[in-house]
C-alpha cells in the first residue's frame, strides 16, 4: 500500500486509541464542588450556577426560542418543573466517590496522552499532504480519480434473484489520498490538536470538567477518528458510517454537561435533526447502490459517465444528487434543518470550536465537493439555492446576538451557507477554500471567545455572583486592554471573516463572490441572480455583526466594571492555539499575492474543480453554451468516450470568472472584490458608527428588548417556535398520543372485547346448558326420581305388604286372563 | 457423536434437564439453577460446534439434500387407514435460514438462565418449565417435518404460559391468558392449513391409496401433490383460489407472533408481566418464529402466492405500519419496559420489510435484523431488569440520573441504545440497512421503503427521549438514592457477551451474513422460479 495511504490509515486509528487510553484509563468520580441545579439558564457555559428563581424571567431580551423547544424536550421539563425544590434536584454523587486533588493530577497528565497522539496525527498529516500535494497525479484518469486508493472488500455475498443488476454485490471499505483529503487531513488534525491544547487548561477546573475530564479527551478522540473517517473515505457507504459517528460524537460532546436540561435537549434535537437529513443521504446512497451495485466513489462516476443512469432517467440521478445533498444539509446546518447548530452552542467552548465551527459542521460541505460529480444542472440550483436562503437567514439572525457564542454560531451557519452556495454555483475551488480559510478565522475567533468567557466566569466566580452570564455581550466591553492576545487574534480572524485583504478570508469570499457573479452571467435565471445579490449582502451583513461584536465586547468602557476588574489575559496554554490559528488567518498560507486568490496556490494547484459525469442534457448551464460568448471548450468533442462526452462547463465558468477578474482596476482589483470590498467596507463603518465610536449609541442599544424586527431576528424567524409547533408538537406527540390511544382502546379494545363476548357467549351457553340442556336431563333425572319416590312407598320391606301384592296381582291375572 | 446427533442432543437436552430438575428435592435451589446453566451452556458449546462444521454454501430450503446434520427417521406410520397413509417422520435439519436461529436461541437462552437468579419462587418449577420451553423453541427451529413443527410450536405454549402466569408482576394472570389465546388462535389457523395441506399432499402419485405428507420439504414441490387437489399448486387456470387462503391462515398464525399490526396488543401486556428472563426470552427469540415461519413455511411452500405484488405490497405495508406505529406508541409510553416492548413492534416492522422485498439482499437483512434485534433486545430487556430489581419500579418520569448513579451500567446502556436506533458501527445498522436496499430494490414496494425511512428518525427520538428522561439530568425519586448500586458481576456477564456481539457484528457482519447466504439465496431463486405468473414477479422486482 502507498505511503500516504497508511499514514492516513495510522492518522485515523490512533485518535480510537487515544479514545479507548482516555476511556479505559480514565475515571469517572464527582467533585465536590460540582453541583448542578437543573432549573438553571440554559445559555451558560460554565459548570456550577444556582441561579436565583427570578433570573430567568427578568432576563427581558432573552428569546423565547433560547427556551428547550422541542415538544419532546417541552415534555420532560415539565417534569423537571413540577419540582419546586432545588435541593431535591442535585445530582447524587454517593456512588461515584470523592475527586480528589490526586485524582486530578492523573487526569491531567492522563489527557496528555491525546494531545501527544494529536500532534503526531498533525505532524503525520503534514507529511502526507506534502506528498500528495506534490504528487502530479495520473493525467490520463478522469480528474475525480484520487492520487491513489485502496479498496477491500467487507462483505461479498450474492444476490442470485433473476432480476439482480449484479450477481455480486460487494460492500467495500476504502481509503484514498488527493489533495482535498490531504488538506482536510492537515485541517481536522490541525484544529483537534489546538482544541486538545486549549482544553487542558479550560476544561481542568473540577467545576467544569464534573470528574469527566478523560471522558471529555475521549470524546474528543472519537470525534476526531470519525471526522479523519469521512475525510478519506473514498466510498459513500463509508462516509456514512463515519457521518453518523461524528453525530454520536457530536451528541455525546453538546451533552457533556448532562445534568443540565439545557445540553440534554440540545444534543438530542441535533442528533435528531441530522437523522432526518441522513433519510435523504441514504436514500440516495440506496438509489446508487441497488442501481449501479457500488458504492466507491470513482466507480460510480465512471458508470455515470459511461451512461449507467439510475433507472435510465436524467430526473433520478438529479433526485439522487439533492437526496445525498440532503446529507449535508443536515450536517451543515443549511435551511431547512438549520436549526440545531446554534444550539448545539451548549457543548463547552472548544468542542463548538472543533465540532460546531471547524471540522463536522463542514463534512456537509465535502461531501457535496466529494459527490459533485454527479450533480446535474438543477441539482446544482437547488445547492446554491439552499446555501443562499441559508447564509442569508442566518446572517441576518447574527445581527441583534447578544450572546457572543451565539453570534458565532449563526455565523458559522453563515459562512456554511457560502460555501454550499459556492458548490451549487460551480465554484467548486472557492467553496472549498472557503472551508478551509473558515476552520481556522473560525476556530480562532471560537477559542478566543471560550478565552473571554473563562475569564469571565472566573471573574463572575469570584464575585460569587450566580446571575449575570459571562457570555452575554452586555457585560463586556472594553477587554481589549485587558486580554491584548485575546483581542489580537480575535480581530485578524474577524477581518479575515469580513473579507479585508490582507486576510485569509478575502481570499476565499471574493472568489466566491466571483463564482456567484459568472455563474449570474451564465444563466441570468431568477435564482442565480437572487444567489448573486445574496451573496455580496451577506458579506455586507458578515462584517456588520462581527465588528459588532468585536466593539461590544473588546471596544468602549467597561459594561460591568466589577466584572472587568477580575479579567486578565489566560495562560499560555490558551493564547498559543490563537496565536497559531490568527497566523493561518493571514494570507500568506494560501497564496503569494494577497489582492490575487486565483493566483494563490490553493486555488492554481491544489485544488481543481472535478468533472461533471451526468449526461450532456442535464449537466449545468446545458442548452446555454452557445450563448457564452467565452466559450473556452472546443466543441468539436466526441461523444461516447470518458472524458470527452463531458460538457465543458468546468471551463466555462472558470473562464468566466477569469473573465470578471480581469475587469476593475488592473493589477490592483477586479471588479467582483472592489464590490466586495466596497459592501464589507460599509458593513464596517456601519457598525463602528452604532457601536464602536466613543459614546455609540450601540453600546446601550442592545439593552433594549427586542422588539418588530428585531425580535423576529433575535427569535430566529420564529422558525424553532415554529418547527415546534410543526414537528415534535403538532404531529409527533400528537400523532403518538393519538396511535397509543388507539392502541390501547380499539386494537385491545377489540381483543378484549373478543375476549369478553367469548366469555359472554360462554355464560349465555352455560346458561342454555344449565337451565336447557341439564334442565331436561334434570327433567328427565327428576322425573325418574319422583317416579322412584312414589315406587319407593312400595317397596316396604315388610313381608306382610308383599304377600297383600302377590294376591292381588294374582287377582288381577286371573281376571285379565280369564 | 455425529453432527446430527448433536443436532439431536442439543434440541432435547434441556428436556432431560427438566426430567432431572424435576427428580431433584424442591430445596436444592443452587442444584437446581446450576443445572438449568450447565443445559444452557452445553447448548451453546453444541451450537458452536454445529456453527464450526456448517457449509454456508448448501443452499437448503427445498433440497433435502444440501440440509445439514439431517435426521429422518420414520415417526408414525400407519398404512392404509381410512385417512390414507398417515405417515408422520422424525425429520430434523439445519440450513441457512435455521442456524443463526439455533446460535441466537443458545445464547439468548443461556443469557435468560443467568438473569433467573433473582427468580426466589417456586425454583424448582421455573427452572423445568424454562428448559421445557427451550426445547420447544429449539425443535421449532429445526424440524422440517411440519407436523412436528407443530408439536413443538404447541409445546412452547404451555411453560410460556405459566411462566408469565405464575412468575409475573400483579396483571400477569391477563397478560398469561391473552398471550396463550392469542398465540392459541393463531396455531389454530395454522393447523387448518396443515390439515389442508396434508389432504392434498400426494407423494406416491398413482398409487391407489394416496400417501399423504408432513414433509415441509415434499410439501414445496408442486408434482407431491394430488393433481386438481384442494391444494394443489398445479390447481387449473393457474388461480390460486384456496391457496390463496390457506396462506393466509398460515401467515395470520405466523404474524401474531412477530406481532404483525394490528395482532400485536398481546406483546406489550405480556412483556410488562413477564420476569425479566422471560421478556428476555420472548422478544429475543420467540418473535423470530413468526418471521422464520413465514420464509421457511409461509413463501417456500406457497412461492405462487407470496409472489404476487398485492400480496408483496401487503407485507410491506404491514412492514411499514409496524415500523412507524410500534415507534409512535413505544415514544408514547410511560413504563419503561412497555417501551421497549413497543420498540420490538417497531424492529420487527423492519424484518416484514425485509421479507416483502423478495430478493437476497432483503431476505439477508431481514435474517441478519431478527438475530441482531434478539441480541439489542435481549440487553435492552435485561438493563430494565437490573434498575427493576434494585427499585421495582419502572415509571420513566421517576427515575433521572442513573448516569452518575451507575457509570458502569450507564456505559452499557449507552450502548444498547444507539445499537437500538441503529448507529453504524453496531450490528443494528447493518441489518436494517440491509432491509432498506434491498426493499428499495422492488419497486413494488419502493414506496413503502422510502415512508419506512421515518423509523430512523423516529427510533432516535424514542431511544435518545428515553436516554434523557431516564439516565440524563438527576434522579427525580430521592429515595432511591442508596438503592442503586452499579452492575454486580452477574450483570456484567451477562452483558458484556452481548455488547462483544453487538459491536464485533457491527464491525465484522460477515459471519453472520455469510451463514445465510447460501439459503437466502436458494430462497430467492426457488420463489422466483415456482412464481406462477414468472414475467408478472420480474416485472414488478425491477
Amino acid at each position: 500500500m502507498d505511503i500516504r495511504l497508511t499514514l492516513s490509515l495510522v492518522i485515523l486509528v490512533l485518535p480510537l486509541f487515544g479514545f479507548a487510553v482516555q476511556l479505559i484509563l480514565g475515571k469517572m468520580k464527582t467533585p465536590a464542588d460540582y453541583v448542578v441545579d437543573p432549573h438553571e439558564n440554559p445559555a451558560h457555559d460554565h459548570g456550577h450556577h444556582a441561579n436565583t428563581a427570578d433570573a430567568h424571567t427578568a432576563d427581558h431580551t432573552q428569546p423565547a426560542a433560547d427556551a428547550p423547544h422541542d415538544a419532546i424536550g417541552t415534555v420532560t421539563h415539565d417534569i423537571h418543573t413540577a419540582h419546586s425544590d432545588h435541593h431535591y434536584d442535585f445530582v447524587v454523587t454517593k456512588q461515584r466517590g470523592e475527586w480528589t486533588p490526586a485524582d486530578q493530577k492523573r487526569a491531567y497528565s492522563l489527557s496528555w496522552i491525546s494531545t501527544a497522539i494529536m500532534g503526531i496525527c498533525l505532524a503525520l498529516a503534514l507529511f502526507v499532504a506534502y506528498k500528495t500535494i506534490s504528487d502530479p497525479g495520473d493525467a490520463t484518469k478522469p480528474n475525480y480519480y484520487p492520487k491513489v486508493q485502496a479498496s477491500t472488500t467487507w462483505m461479498d455475498f450474492k444476490d442470485l434473484s433473476t432480476s439482480s443488476i449484479k450477481q455480486s454485490y460487494t460492500v467495500t471499505l476504502g481509503i484514498l489520498a488527493d489533495n482535498m483529503a490531504a488538506i482536510m487531513l492537515v485541517v481536522v488534525t490541525l484544529i483537534s490538536f489546538l482544541v486538545h491544547l486549549f482544553s487542558s487548561e479550560y476544561m481542568r477546573e473540577p467545576s467544569m470538567h464534573g470528574g469527566r475530564f478523560n471522558r471529555f479527551y475521549a470524546f474528543l478522540g472519537l470525534f476526531t477518528f470519525s471526522m479523519l473517517g469521512i475525510v478519506i473515505a473514498n466510498n459513500l457507504l463509508m462516509i456514512y458510517i463515519f457521518w453518523e459517528l461524528v453525530g454520536l460524537s457530536s451528541y455525546l460532546l453538546i451533552g457533556f454537561w448532562y445534568e443540565r436540561p439545557a445540553p440534554q435537549y440540545a444534543n438530542k434535537k441535533a442528533f435528531i435533526v441530522n437523522r432526518v437529513g441522513d433519510i435523504g443521504m441514504f436514500t440516495g446512497i440506496m438509489i446508487l447502490y441497488t442501481q449501479l451495485g457500488t458504492l466507491e466513489l470513482t466507480k460510480v462516476f465512471d458508470m455515470l459517465a459511461a451512461g449507467h443512469i439510475p433507472f435510465g432517467s436524467n430526473p433520478w440521478l438529479t433526485a439522487a444528487g439533492i437526496l445525498l445533498f440532503c446529507g449535508a444539509i443536515g450536517k451543515s446546518a443549511q435551511f431547512p434543518l438549520n436549526v440545531w447548530l446554534p444550539d448545539a452552542m451548549e457543548g463547552p467552548t472548544p468542542v463548538s470550536a472543533l465540532i460546531h465551527a471547524a471540522t463536522m459542521v463542514a463534512a456537509g460541505v465535502y461531501l457535496t465537493a466529494r459527490i459533485f460529480p454527479l450533480l446535474t444542472g438543477d441539482a446544482m440550483l437547488f445547492v446554491a439555492a439552499i446555501g443562499a436562503a441559508t447564509a442569508i437567514i442566518a446572517a441576518s439572525i447574527a445581527l441583534v446576538q447578544t450572546d457572543l457564542k451565539k453570534v458565532l454560531a449563526f455565523s458559522t451557519v453563515s459562512q456554511l451557507g457560502y460555501m454550499v452556495l459556492a458548490l451549487g454555483v460551480g465554484a467548486f475551488s472557492a467553496g472549498i477554500f472557503h472551508l478551509v480559510t473558515h476552520a481556522m478565522f473560525k476556530a480562532c475567533l471560537f477559542l478566543g471567545s471560550g478565552s473571554v468567557i473563562h475569564q469571565m466566569h472566573h471573574s463572575l466566580h469570584h464575585l460569587h455572583d450566580h446571575d449575570r452570564d459571562p457570555q452575554d455581550m452586555r457585560n463586556m466591553g472594553g477587554l481589549r486592554k485587558k486580554m491584548p492576545v485575546t483581542y489580537l487574534t480575535m480581530l485578524i480572524a474577524t477581518l479575515a471573516i469580513s473579507g479585508i485583504p490582507l486576510f485569509s478570508g478575502y481570499m476565499s469570499k471574493d472568489e466566491i463572490l466571483a463564482g456567484a457573479w459568472a455563474f449570474r452571467n451564465i444563466s441570468p435565471t431568477f435564482i442565480a441572480n437572487a444567489v448573486w445579490i445574496i451573496g455580496y449582502t451577506v458579506a455586507g451583513m458578515t462584517a456588520f455583526y462581527m465588528f459588532r461584536m468585536i466593539f461590544l465586547t473588546f471596544w468602549g468602557e467597561p459594561k460591568a466594571s466589577d466584572i472587568y476588574e477580575h479579567i486578565h489575559e489566560n495562560p499560555r496554554v490558551m493564547v498559543a492555539p490563537l496565536i497559531v490559528l490568527a497566523i493561518l488567518s493571514l494570507w500568506i498560507p494560501f497564496g503569494a499575492n494577497p489582492l490575487n486568490p486565483g493566483g494563490g496556490w490553493f486555488l492554481s494547484t491544489w485544488v481543481k474543480t472535478p468533472i461533471n459525469v451526468t449526461p450532456a442534457a442535464v449537466q449545468p448551464f446545458a442548452g446555454m453554451a452557445h450563448e457564452v460568448p467565452h466559450e473556452a471548450a472546443p466543441e468539436a468533442k466526441p461523444e461516447g468516450g470518458k472524458a470527452e462526452a463531458m460538457a465543458p462547463f468546468q471551463e466555462t465558468i472558470e473562464h468566466e470568472v477569469h473573465h470578471l477578474h480581469s475587469t476593475g482596476i488592473p493589477g490592483v482589483a477586479s471588479l467582483p472584490a472592489l464590490l466586495s470590498l466596497l459592501v464589507a467596507g460599509s458593513g464596517i463603518l456601519l457598525a463602528f458608527l452604532l457601536f464602536g465610536r466613543a459614546g455609540a449609541k450601540g453600546q446601550q442599544v442592545s439593552w433594549e428588548a427586542p422588539r418588530g424586527i428585531r425580535a423576529f431576528l433575535f427569535n430566529r424567524w420564529y422558525q424553532d417556535n415554529l418547527y415546534e409547533k410543526i414537528f415534535p408538537v403538532g404531529l409527533t406527540l400528537l400523532l403518538m398520543k393519538m396511535l397509543a390511544w388507539f392502541d390501547q382502546n380499539v386494537i385491545d379494545g377489540i381483543v378484549n372485547g373478543v375476549g369478553s363476548s367469548t366469555v359472554l357467549l360462554a355464560r349465555v351457553t352455560a346458561g342454555f346448558d344449565t337451565y336447557v340442556v341439564d334442565g331436561l336431563v334434570n327433567l328427565l333425572g327428576g322425573t325418574a326420581q319422583f317416579l322412584g319416590l312414589v315406587m319407593r312407598q312400595i317397596q316396604t320391606g315388610r313381608i306382610q305388604t308383599y304377600v297383600v301384592y302377590v294376591i292381588l296381582g294374582v287377582v288381577v291375572l286371573f281376571f285379565a286372563f280369564r | 457423536m455425529n453432527n446430527s446427533t448433536l443436532l439431536i442432543l442439543i434440541t432435547f437436552l434441556p428436556l432431560l434437564g427438566m426430567l432431572g430438575i424435576l427428580a431433584l428435592p424442591k430445596n436444592s435451589v443452587s442444584v437446581i439453577r446450576m443445572v438449568g446453566l450447565a443445559v444452557t451452556v452445553i447448548q451453546l458449546v453444541i451450537s458452536a460446534v454445529l456453527w464450526s462444521s456448517f457449509n454456508p454454501a448448501l443452499g437448503g430450503i427445498n433440497d433435502p439434500n444440501s440440509f445439514q446434520f439431517v435426521t429422518k427417521t420414520v415417526w408414525l406410520d400407519l398404512p392404509a387407514t381410512m385417512l390414507g397413509n398417515i405417515h408422520i417422520d422424525f425429520f430434523l435439519g439445519v440450513d441457512g435460514l435455521s442456524m443463526p436461529m439455533i446460535l441466537l436461541t443458545a445464547l439468548v437462552m443461556l443469557v435468560a438462565t443467568a438473569s433467573s437468579w433473582s427468580i426466589s419462587k417456586n425454583v424448582k418449577g421455573y427452572f423445568a418449565l424454562l428448559l421445557l420451553l427451550n426445547t420447544g423453541v429449539m425443535g421449532t427451529f429445526v424440524s422440517l417435518d411440519f407436523f412436528l413443527f407443530y408439536v413443538f410450536w404447541e409445546l412452547m405454549l404451555l411453560p410460556m404460559y405459566f411462566l408469565i402466569g405464575i412468575w409475573g408482576g400483579p396483571r400477569r394472570e391477563y397478560a398469561a391468558i391473552k398471550f396463550f389465546l392469542y398465540t392459541l388462535a393463531g396455531s389454530v389457523f395454522m393447523l387448518l392449513a396443515i390439515i389442508g395441506l396434508y389432504y392434498s399432499s400426494n407423494v406416491t402419485p398413482g398409487a391407489v391409496t394416496p400417501t399423504h405428507t408432513f414433509d415441509m420439504l415434499a410439501l414445496m414441490n408442486p408434482l407431491n401433490y394430488t393433481p386438481g387437489g384442494l391444494l394443489s399448486p398445479l390447481a387449473a387456470g393457474g388461480g390460486l383460489g384456496l391457496r390463496f387462503w390457506a396462506f393466509l391462515a398460515l401467515f395470520v398464525g405466523f404474524a401474531i407472533k412477530v406481532p404483525m399490526f394490528p395482532f400485536h396488543t398481546w406483546l406489550p401486556d405480556a412483556h410488562v408481566e413477564a420476569p425479566t428472563a422471560i421478556s428476555v426470552i420472548l422478544a429475543g427469540v420467540l418473535l423470530k418464529l413468526g418471521t422464520y415461519g413465514m420464509m421457511r413455511i409461509c413463501f417456500s411452500i406457497f412461492p405462487d402466492v407470496a409472489m404476487t405484488p398485492a400480496i408483496m405490497e401487503s407485507i410491506a405495508i404491514f412492514g411499514f405500519i409496524g415500523i412507524v406505529y410500534g415507534a409512535l406508541c413505544a415514544m408514547a409510553q410511560k413504563d419503561m419496559k412497555k417501551l421497549i416492548a413497543y420498540s420490538s413492534v417497531s424492529h420487527m416492522g423492519y424484518v416484514l420489510l425485509g421479507l416483502a422485498s423478495m430478493n437476497a439482499i432483503g431476505f439477508s437483512g431481514a435474517v441478519f435484523q431478527m438475530f441482531n434485534h434478539g441480541t439489542i433486545t435481549a440487553m435492552l430487556f435485561l438493563l430494565v431488569g437490573v434498575v427493576y430489581d434494585r427499585v421495582h419500579d419502572r415509571t420513566i418520569a421517576k427515575f433521572g440520573g442513573l448516569a452518575n448513579i451507575m457509570p458502569g451500567y450507564f456505559f452499557i446502556v449507552m450502548i444498547a441504545f444507539f445499537a437500538a436506533l441503529g448507529l453504524p458501527g453496531l450490528s443494528g445498522w447493518w441489518s436494517e440497512s440491509f432491509v432498506f436496499i434491498g426493499a428499495f430494490r422492488n419497486g413494488t414496494i419502493r414506496i413503502w421503503t422510502i415512508l419506512s425511512l421515518a423509523g430512523v428518525v423516529l427510533g432516535a427520538a424514542y431511544m435518545l427521549w428515553l436516554l434523557q428522561r431516564a439516565f440524563l439530568g438527576t434522579l427525580k425519586t430521592r429515595e432511591w438514592e442508596n438503592h442503586l448500586p452499579d452492575l454486580t458481576k452477574r450483570e456484567w456477564a451477562m452483558l458484556v457477551p452481548l455488547v462483544l456481539i453487538v459491536v464485533g457484528l457491527g464491525v465484522w457482519p460477515h459471519p453472520v451474513l455469510n451463514m445465510m447466504n447460501g439459503s437466502v439465496n436458494a430462497l430467492v431463486v426457488f420463489l422466483q422460479n415456482h412464481a406462477v405468473n414468472t414475467s408478472t414477479a420480474l416485472n414488478v422486482l425491477h
